[in-house]
Parts: structure tokens; sequence; C-alpha cells
């Protein structure tokens, strides 16, 4: 610190303290009422202290589900939402990986409307074409599975842009030097580029895990059969089921699980992902 | 891209490389995006029997629709309040984190927690907190002697909305605040230091100037979350309501689509939208450019 002001520290962990305790007050309820027995989230003000339910409340929705999804367990759901996610995070890393080597160690026709043509994916979010995107998924007969779920969202300019300019930082001499070995363009991918990029594989990793778990729009329109309900776009079902019955425990039980695969491995991988998350966006 | 003498040649491999990414682009971008421009001139009849091609009939409509553009201000409403509150709250922890040695890293890692949380859940959480009858924040508010309930009160439900919003986004925020403190020379600091200036005074004269390309550029990703990608907290708690006070404009696309059945209004929202997200992916482009001047 540039100079030594007892109080003004004093006030700063204050200030931090205060604004972690509010950040993590959301999360703290959830869990506290999803280890309390149903009577006691019916009126206001509910504990402050986790109650002794916890097995007994997490157990139930893990085997049977909530009411509003009862025809599949949250355990189901967990697995609906893991597969997405690992489908997309994997499936994007890949498909881009390979874009940007072409892109960036090939010359070809055409190279700069590939270009355009995946930087054109910035500007349509499926949230602003929902309705002929539907039509597409529904025409390839792709509702209702895991296909469906994950392939139309793994096209990624941003990872094909974060490849591309940590290649283009990769310097020619090693291009050369492979090409003197008689390395073909397969081999040095497999033997150079990858072992080179496994930093910047593991930070998008993180954060395409998550953007993949987090998904609510795509699985709400192509799921409408059960089986396939991911966890977090169930949580609304739950809810509507709770206007009449409130079954807040539950559902709180479930929202804690369904935060916990991504709060995970966003803290585990902390310090890639905040490198990478600073990273891709530039 | 590298020169000449680095390429390698191949006639098929590299469209083989690029055909994934650039097949999934267009048969899900690129094409659907066509097909709502193509529909966004079209008007359909009551039965879906014949469709009239109407030129620009659907936006003229869409740009008179009180409904249309009284989402449009709820969404203005609602995108820049989250900003203003998330990048508020995040600048001040950021500030206080980067003057903080010990525990610095403590704090980051609880803070960086609600990024993992999805859109969704966080609008569930802060549902649950505001609940009339048994939420916590509710409680204390309505212990101050105002009567809470968003599921009547328009302004209640865009708070909760808001809160929920702003709440998911700190964590991006801070990071990049942090990072962007981080990367300013301590020399700078101390310089001023020695001419006397407090604390309070040289953030406001140095720190904060020289931290503007990082403000501007979370500006345009918030109000791009704002207006993108906050779908799920407004479907997972208010539904928009209550009426329409929540409505904000993706959530009327979806329900003008699906639910409406009114495919060439949805269409030509499409079309706006896009047009929108456009101009903010050029907004961040500029800023990148910019940065790589310095």
């Amino acid at each position: 610190m540039v100079e030594n002001r007892p109080i003004l520290r004093f006030l700063s962990h204050l200030i931090l303290i205060l604004g972690v305790l509010c950040v993590f007050l959301p999360i703290w309820i959830a869990f506290v009422a999803s280890t309390h027995a149903p009577h006691e989230l019916l009126s206001a003000p509910i504990p402050w202290l986790p109650g002794d339910q916890f097995i007994q409340n997490y157990s139930e929705v893990l085997q049977e589900g909530v009411s509003g999804s009862d025809s599949i367990s949250v355990a189901k759901m967990l697995f609906n939402s893991m597969i997405m996610a690992l489908s997309i995070a994997i499936g994007k890393i890949s498909i881009s990986i390979l874009a940007a080597y072409a892109i960036v160690y090939f010359q070809f026709p055409f190279r700069m409307t590939v270009f355009w043509i995946v930087f054109m994916t910035l500007m349509l979010p499926v949230e602003v074409r929902i309705v002929p995107t539907f039509s597409v998924i529904a025409s390839l007969g792709l509702l209702n599975s895991y296909a469906g779920l994950s392939i139309p969202l793994i096209a990624s300019a941003t990872a094909t842009f974060l490849f591309r300019q940590f290649f283009m930082t990769i310097p020619k001499e090693l291009v050369e030097a492979a090409k003197m070995d008689r390395a073909g363009p397969l081999k040095f991918f497999r033997d150079i580029l990858l072992p080179l990029s496994r930093t910047n594989l593991a930070a998008l990793f993180v954060i395409l895990f998550t953007y993949g778990w987090n998904q609510y729009l795509w699985p709400l329109l192509v799921t409408s059969d059960e089986s396939y309900a991911t966890i977090v776009v169930s949580i609304q079902k739950m809810m509507t089921a709770a206007e009449s019955e409130p079954q807040w425990h539950l559902i709180m039980a479930t929202s804690v699980l369904a935060m916990i695969p991504p709060v995970l491995v966003v803290i585990f991988m902390q310090k890639a992902f905040v490198k990478g998350l600073v990273d891709t966006e530039k | 891209m590298v020169k000449d003498s680095a390429a390698f040649r191949h006639r098929f491999l590299p469209y083989l490389l690029v055909a994934p990414q650039v097949t999934i682009t267009l048969v899900f971008f690129i094409w659907p995006a066509a097909q709502a421009l193509y529909q966004s001139f079209l008007i359909e009849d009551a039965f879906g029997l014949s469709t009239e091609f109407v030129w620009f009939e659907n936006f003229q409509f869409l740009l008179s629709d009180p409904g249309y553009l009284h989402s449009f201000k709820v969404t203005m409403v609602f995108a820049s309040c989250t900003t203003f509150l998330s990048m508020g709250a995040s600048l001040l922890l950021a500030v206080m984190a980067d003057r903080v040695i010990r525990g610095a890293m403590i704090y980051k890692t609880f803070l960086i927690w609600p990024y993992a949380v999805a859109p969704a859940i966080a609008g569930v959480l802060w549902y649950f907190l505001f609940n009339p009858s048994i939420g916590i924040l509710a409680y204390v508010i309505q212990s101050a002697g105002y009567d809470w309930n968003h599921y009547l009160q328009g302004s209640d439900a865009m708070i909760l909305v808001i809160m929920a919003a702003a709440w998911k986004q700190i964590s991006y925020n801070f990071l990049f605040f942090l990072a962007g403190l981080q990367s300013i020379p301590r020399s700078l600091l101390e310089a001023a230091a020695i001419d006397g200036a407090s604390p309070f005074k040289r953030f406001w004269t140095v720190v904060f100037p020289l931290l503007s390309p990082t403000t501007f550029f979370l500006l345009v990703v918030n109000v791009v979350y704002a207006f993108f990608d906050t779908f799920g907290i407004i479907h997972a708690t208010t539904s928009g309501g209550p009426a329409g006070a929540t409505e904000i404009l993706v959530y009327k696309v979806f329900n003008d689509g699906f639910i409406g059945l009114d495919l060439g209004g949805s269409a030509a929202q499409s079309v706006l939208l896009m047009f929108m997200v456009g101009i903010f992916t050029i907004l961040q482009f500029r800023y990148v450019e910019k940065k790589v001047e310095y």
C-alpha cells in the first residue's frame, strides 16, 4: 500500500466483510431453508441457523423429486444437466480449437469468409431468434434429446477467438522447425499445439462448463419431455406448483444441489478461471 | 495469422477442420436469423393458411405498439439500474480489496461465487428472500412499515429482479475491476500521495480516470447481460408481471412468439434485438481496438 493508515485499513476490511456477507446472504438462507422441516417455513421470520432435516430433505429430493416435476428425481436432473454441460464445454472447445488452428496455420480460399461467419455468432444469441431456431431443431427431429440440448449451443466465437489469439503468440519458428523435422499438420497440432494450450483449455473449460450448466431458455424450449429436464429449468416448475402448496424446503434443497457443481468447478479452478476470464474478453 | 513460410499447405484438411464450426453456425445461427429476417416481412392470417408479404408493416406496428414501447422502457430501467448497482458495488469492493494485503485471496474466493450460479437460480434465491409471507428481507421491510408485495406492486417486482440480476453480475465486475486496478502503476499513486493527495482524492483524480477503459468495457458487457442474459431471472420469478411491470424485451419475444404464436410480430422483435446486439458488439470491439493503441 502507498501509505499506512490503520483506520482506513480497518474500514476497508469492514466494507469487504459486509460486502461478502451481503453477497453470501441469499446462498446461506437457501441452505438454511433446505435443512428445516416444512412447518418451520410457513411464517416469518424463518430461522437463521440450519435445522436437523438436512439428510431427510436432500435424500427426498434426490430420490423422489418434488411435486410439479415429480415424474423424475433430482438425481436424474443432475445427470441430465451434467451431460448437457459437459457436451457443451467439450464440444465448444473441440470445434473451436480446430477452427482456430485452420484459420491461423493454413492458407486457403474463403479463410476470411469462415472467420466472418464465426464472428457473426457473436451477434446472434439464442434469446433473439427463439422461434426460428426452435423450428430448425424441430424439423431435424432433435427435440427431447441430448443432442438437441447441446449441439446448437456449441458454436463459439469467443473460444475460437481466444485460441486464435493464443496461436498467434506462438513463435513461427516453432512451425518451421516442425516442418523441417517432417512433422505433418496433424502431428504438429497434436504434439506441439495441444500441450502448449493446456492453460487455455483449463480456463475455457471452467467458463464453458458454467455456461452450459446454467443454460435456461434453450432447455426450456427443447425439452417438453420430463425425462430430459435439466435441474436449472425444473426449479421454475417446482415453484409454479408451490404457489398452492409451498414446498420451500425442497425447492431450496434442489437450488443448493443445482449450484454445487458449477461452484465447485469455479472455486477449485479459480486461478485458471480468473486468468481465462480476463483474457477471453480482451 | 502466420506468414507464408510457416503456413501449412493442404488441399482439403483446412476445410475439414473448420467444417464442424461452420456447419453448426450456418444451421443453428445464420439460417434461423435469416428466417427471422424473412418472417418479419410477412403477416400470417389467423388460421396459418396464407401469408402475405407486407414489407415493414410489422415493424411499423411494433414501433407504434404501446405494449412494445412499454417493454422497451421497462428494459431500459431494468438494464440501467442493474448495471449501475452491480458496477457500483463491485467497484467499491474491488477498490477495498486492492487496498488490503491480508485476506485478499479469501475475499476474492467468496466474491466469485455468484458467477457460478445460474441466473434463474439467482432469481429464485432472491424471490425467496423477498417472499411477502416468509422472506427475510420482506420481513425486515415490512417491520419498517412498508407493505412489500411483489405479486401486486410493479415497482416491488422490479426491485426484486434488479437485485437478483445485479447480485449475479457482481463477481464478474469485481474480477475485472480488480484486474484493472492492479494494472495501475504504483509509482503514480505514490507520486500523488507525496504531493499530499488523500486516498479519496487520489481515487477520483488518478485511479478512476485510468480505470475508464475497464469501466467502459464493463458498461457494455453489463448492458448486454441485462438485455439478453436475464431471461431466466424473469421467467423463474415474476413471469413479466405484475401487469407487464417486469416484461423485458427478451421475455416479450418469447411470450409473443411461443405463447401468443404471433410469428411475424415476434420475428420483427427478433430482428430489432439482433440490431441492438450488433450495435453493442461493435461498441465492444471499438473498445478493444482503442486498447491496442495504448
